[in-house]
């Protein structure tokens, strides 16, 4: 991987008032990875996928992306103005937790809105493309429902093809199936795996240890606002350095191993 | 014997049918007028309340603080009697229409700025995280969702505005109140007129809650 990164961020920074929550991150992602981000709450690691696409303005620190060069130490001059953000987040793919699809709107309305008016697409081509994109997930027949007639999981789908109709260069997914019942978290997951398949760059906060452990090139525990491991997944996943890791890992396996046990026993 | 009643009764009446549908006509169309202008001042200063500039957010708390602390009937003696002093001199129906959109508009307003509240942060963070500019935002996501939550309370802005158009009788527009006081000048029968008059109001606060009750249902579906 001698290619430059897709995405350089060095020494990121931020703080909510007088609380810091990340205290200087630095990564590179190149095309084609799929990065697991995992710690407890409250470890920055959803801050950090926030400050990528500037949903949360970071403190300090700087990021290269595709051409963009974005300083965000205070009083630096190369702060992203209105138009770079737009631009900067038409290119960078972003699932949240709690869906977001627009209520308001069908769910292929939901999908051709930012290609024609972000991207500017011609609404017939924007429609096909929709439309492909929702037959590869089943959906297709579900272009004119509502959000409220589908599951979570095809909610959560739907959402995926939203973000996917831009092209992005990048997908951010923000514990995209923290909210599902756990029967809906197994179609969301094949679908994230499949994009990975296809070389997708991805970057992933979640608490599903063994996706990570499946899908991704590479995993990053965070820890109290910094990257505290960082490496394959057999390596930190199976052969944790750092006592908070294993302490971290014992503590959702276990949950893991709880809920499945009490999945088996039939028990609320 | 009640028959005969009825039929002098509306001997009486007859008369006046033209002049009543005259009179209700214009209010439909100050109210419609109003609705208009309460609707444009509301949103504007909505938006003017959520604003990144520190100006607009205290312009729109100045004119939500004045227009809903003072009342309605001095609002429009200000407007109709007062500005011709400051060389601004409006007809009645211009400056009654102008008064009650100013007076709808800061109603609207604290409605349109709870409807907003009320929109899930992960709406506007969606729409964000897909490019979309401030303007888009609003106008395509949040401010269509909003337009749904505050339809109930919009609509009964709508009615106090028709019933507030009588107040419009003391600066000489020739609304269904002032008409009804005229005939009742001459006939002395304020009893039959006035509840005439009433009915009539009623009547169109009626149509307004039905079809407000119609659009609700309509969205009701997407929900």
């Amino acid at each position: 991987m001698e290619a430059a990164p897709l995405v350089r961020i060095r020494d990121l920074k931020k703080s909510f008032g007088a609380h810091p929550v990340l205290k200087g991150v630095s990564l590179d992602v190149h095309a084609g990875e799929v990065v697991s981000i995992i710690g407890a709450s409250g470890s920055g690691k959803s801050t950090f996928l926030r400050c990528i696409n500037v949903l949360e303005m970071p403190s300090g620190g700087t990021m290269d992306f595709e051409g963009f060069h974005f300083d965000y130490e205070e009083g630096a001059r190369r702060a992203p103005t209105a138009g770079q953000l737009r631009e900067l987040r038409a290119r960078i793919g972003m699932v949240f937790q709690s869906y977001n699809l627009w209520p308001h709107m069908s769910v292929l309305e939901n999908v051709i809105e930012a290609p024609i008016r972000v991207k500017g697409e011609a609404p017939a081509d924007a429609v096909a493309k929709a439309e492909e994109l929702l037959a590869r997930i089943g959906l297709a027949e579900k272009r004119h429902a509502y959000p409220s007639r589908l599951s979570g999981g095809q909610q959560q789908r739907v959402a995926i093809v939203r973000a996917l109709a831009m092209q992005p260069r990048l997908m951010l997914f923000d514990e995209v199936t923290s909210a599902l019942d756990p029967e809906l978290v197994g179609e969301v997951l094949s679908l994230m795996a499949s994009l990975a398949g296809e070389g997708m760059t991805m970057l992933l906060v979640t608490h599903e240890i063994g996706f990570a452990r499946e899908v991704s090139n590479r995993v990053l525990f965070f820890d109290q606002g910094v990257i505290a491991e960082d490496g394959p997944p057999g390596e930190v996943l199976r052969q944790p350095r750092s006592e908070r890791l294993k302490q971290f890992l014992r503590r959702v396996l276990h949950e893991d191993a709880y809920g499945a046990e009490a999945g088996a026993g039939g028990a609320a | 014997m009640i028959a005969d009643r009825i039929a002098s009764w509306w001997e009486g009446f007859a008369p006046y049918v033209p002049g009543f549908a005259q009179a209700s006509w214009l209010v439909i169309v100050l109210s419609l007028l109003a609705i208009l202008v309460s609707w444009g001042c509301g949103l504007l200063a909505a938006l003017g309340k959520v604003s990144r500039f520190a100006a607009l957010r205290q312009a729109s708390h100045f004119y939500i603080w004045f227009v809903r602390g003072t009342p309605t009937l001095i609002q429009i003696f200000i407007i109709y009697f007062g500005l011709p002093q400051l060389g601004l001199r409006l007809s009645p129906f211009v400056a009654g229409v102008v008064a009650l959109g100013i007076n709808g508009g800061a109603y609207v307003a604290e409605i349109v700025r709870a409807g907003l509240s009320a929109i899930p942060k992960g709406q506007t963070e969606s729409a964000q995280a897909l490019g979309m500019g401030r303007w888009q935002m609003m106008s395509r996501i949040i401010l269509p969702q909003v337009f749904r939550v505050i339809l109930p309370p919009v609509t009964n802005e709508a009615i106090t505005m028709v019933k507030n158009t009588s107040l419009l009788s003391t600066i000489t527009v020739v609304e269904l109140t002032l008409y009804s006081q005229t005939i009742i000048a001459t006939t002395f029968r304020p009893f039959e007129f006035y509840i005439a008059t009433a009915l009539i109001y009623l009547l169109m606060t009626t149509l307004i809650s039905q079809a407000a009750g119609r659009l609700e249902r309509h969205y009701a579906r997407s929900l």
